[in-house]
């Protein structure tokens, strides 16, 4: 009996121990991860970095066009994508709860959620860049909608579920519309939630390269045409890592850095707003 | 009702009317509304067939050329225009059993950790931490792996691993060939760490549907930690953390960049290890903007659907498991 005893106590010694270790081991490459960005990545960080543009290798240039191209499209990514993710997300929530089309949109919208960036890409070239004969920042931007679109849905959906079933019920009780409910007071109740979509969206398409390889492709010099290549952060982060050049690979480590931080920024404000909204 | 039992005044006459105009519109923005959200969330619909409808379309020319034999084929030669899907999707399938090999365990521990043994004032930010290390763009893992990793690999992993295994069946030359850093599994190995985050917090989520009773009761008999979570939390979620894993190893099959920079880019199957491949994904990045001609580039579009395909099936059945287990717990 004793033995027994003695031999589920040491399984369950074991097991913790292991379950600790495992989590020692995943947080400790995280923050190796972490560590070695900020280590590499402000070693190369100066004001050229905000002022200059790419440079050719072995002179002195800065990331200049990458930030503003990934500003540009991202904002215009999320401006076509989060009112159509927002109106979508309305739909199933509120006039179309259970239907049996949002039941389907829900579980495509889930699978869109995480399917391959790269075949975004491979899409929009297809529909975009193909026909119009060349590459422009437009056809990425609208690679980004077409991936802030899930997100934002997703988090309207929740957010305006949490929204309680009483006060649709007042808002109709007093007379108003339908229209007039849903924005005037489901909106309104839920409005923490949806800049938290938006903000997760932002944050989810900043970091994206794959769709921006072969949309918006990539431009050393600065350009504000949206109907020409455009360089963005992460493609330039690709493009001077894989290169030979030292000066490149300090700017590829100091772009990752950026990109980093603005990611983390963007996931903790969104994360303090819902939470404001909880309670 | 009242205005409507009082006499008919001109005043009133006007007042009505403009009530019934008043409440057309009302009517009519409704209309609209309900209509404009409608046709969004058949957008959604309408962006997935699209993308299915343009990659067929698009890779039409290699359909042409190759038919089934494209996935069986290992030649890929931009010269002669012969291209196959095998070495690719070896390479995706491989560096994704990798990864899961790595990450299912370790995420499963972590999550164990956070449901029952992490000290209560830790686990929010533990929690936190792992959450926000979600969201963290996958070509900084990347490039972490090609400066960080890769060196460290082929300077301390890969030799003693050579040396301890020459002669070892199997294992021999598994892991067998010269050191390079990069290659099947470095790849995997950043995947892992990649994944390690998202496995972690569905699981954790997954555990917490448990009801606390269920959990109390088996510690009312005597049940160890261990026990309680592989006899009654493991089975309880069983569905869940399987809808979790698979969800993680449809980001493993279709992820890009973590696995460009590391793997090599190899169109060749090797069956070592540390040899350098190449991925679907990783193939179309690297090679989509010099394709020349149209059969190359029909050919990277193809795999890009096939790519597609096999991860819309994961993740419809890691959706499928998913909402089974949310049913359970509402």
């Amino acid at each position: 009996m004793s033995s027994l005893y003695e031999s589920r106590r040491q399984t369950n010694v074991i097991a913790t121990m292991l379950a600790w270790g495992a989590a020692l081991f995943g947080l400790s490459w995280l923050l190796l991860i972490l560590g070695s960005l900020i280590y590499e990545g402000v070693r190369g960080l100066s004001l050229d970095v905000f002022t200059q543009t790419t440079p050719p290798p072995g002179s002195v240039g800065g990331l200049l066009n990458a930030i503003a191209g990934s500003l540009v499209m991202t904002v215009i990514g999320v401006l076509i994508g989060a009112p159509l993710g927002m109106l979508a997300g309305t739909y199933l929530a509120e006039y179309g709860r259970f239907t049996k089309l949002a039941t389907v949109v829900r579980f495509i919208n889930d699978i869109l959620l995480s399917a391959p960036s790269i075949v975004i890409g491979l899409f929009v070239y297809e529909v975009m860049v193909h026909p119009m004969g060349h590459f422009s920042a437009i056809s990425g931007a609208v690679a980004l909608a077409l991936l802030v679109v899930p997100v934002v849905l997703r988090t309207t959906e929740d957010m305006l579920l949490l929204v309680p079933g009483s006060m649709r019920e007042a808002a109709s009780a007093l007379g108003a519309p339908r229209a007039m409910v849903i924005s005037k007071v489901a909106y309104r109740a839920a409005r923490a939630g949806l800049v938290t979509g938006v903000l997760l969206a932002i944050a989810r398409v900043s970091g994206e390269t794959a769709p921006l390889l072969f949309t918006a492709l990539n431009n050393q010099f600065w350009s504000s045409d949206l109907n020409a290549p455009m360089a963005s952060l992460p493609v330039v982060i690709f493009q001077f890592a894989l290169s030979p050049y030292k000066d490149w690979q300090q700017l590829a480590w100091t772009g990752a850095l950026l990109i980093t931080i603005t990611v983390l920024t963007l996931s903790i404000v969104a994360r303090t707003f819902s939470a404001g909204r909880r309670k | 009702m009242a205005d409507v039992l009082m006499s008919v005044s001109g005043a009133q006459t006007e007042t009505r009317i403009a009530r019934s105009r008043a409440l057309a519109r009302i009517a009519f923005i409704d209309v609209i509304f309900h209509a404009v959200t409608r046709f969004s969330a058949i957008a959604v619909l309408i962006i997935l067939g699209g993308v299915i409808v343009s990659l067929i379309h698009g890779a039409q020319p290699a359909i042409k050329a190759f038919g089934f034999g494209f996935l069986s084929s290992q030649s890929w030669n931009p010269v002669t225009d012969n291209f196959g899907a095998m070495p690719a999707v070896y390479g995706t399938l491989i560096t994704s059993l990798v990864a899961m090999v790595i990450a299912v365990p370790i995420g499963l521990g972590v999550a164990t950790f956070l449901t029952e043994l992490c000290p209560h004032v830790l686990r929010r930010p533990i929690g936190i931490a792992i959450e926000l290390l979600a969201g963290i763009p996958s070509i900084i893992y990347g490039i972490w792996g090609l400066f960080v990793f890769a060196p460290f690999i082929q300077a301390y992993v890969q030799p003693p691993m050579i040396k301890m295994f020459t002669g070892v069946p199997v294992l021999s030359s598994l892991f067998a060939g010269p050191p390079y850093g990069i290659g099947m599994l470095t790849a995997g190995f950043i995947l892992a760490i990649m994944i390690l985050p998202f496995i972690a917090s569905i699981s954790r989520d997954v555990f917490e549907t448990v009801p606390p009773m269920l959990k109390e009761a088996a510690t009312g008999i005597g049940c160890t930690t261990w026990e309680m979570m592989r006899y009654v939390v493991l089975p309880y979620t069983r569905v869940g953390v399987v809808g979790g894993v698979m969800l993680a190893l449809g980001r493993a099959l279709g992820e890009t960049m973590a696995v460009t920079f590391v793997i090599g880019n190899a169109h060749k199957i090797s069956p070592s290890l540390f040899a350098p491949g190449t991925t679907i994904s990783a193939t179309i990045a690297n090679e989509f903007t010099e394709a020349v001609g149209d059969i190359y580039t029909s050919s990277l579009i193809e795999l890009g659907l096939i790519l597609f395909f096999i991860t819309f099936v994961v993740l419809s059945i890691a959706r499928y498991l998913l909402m089974r287990i949310e049913q359970k717990s509402a």
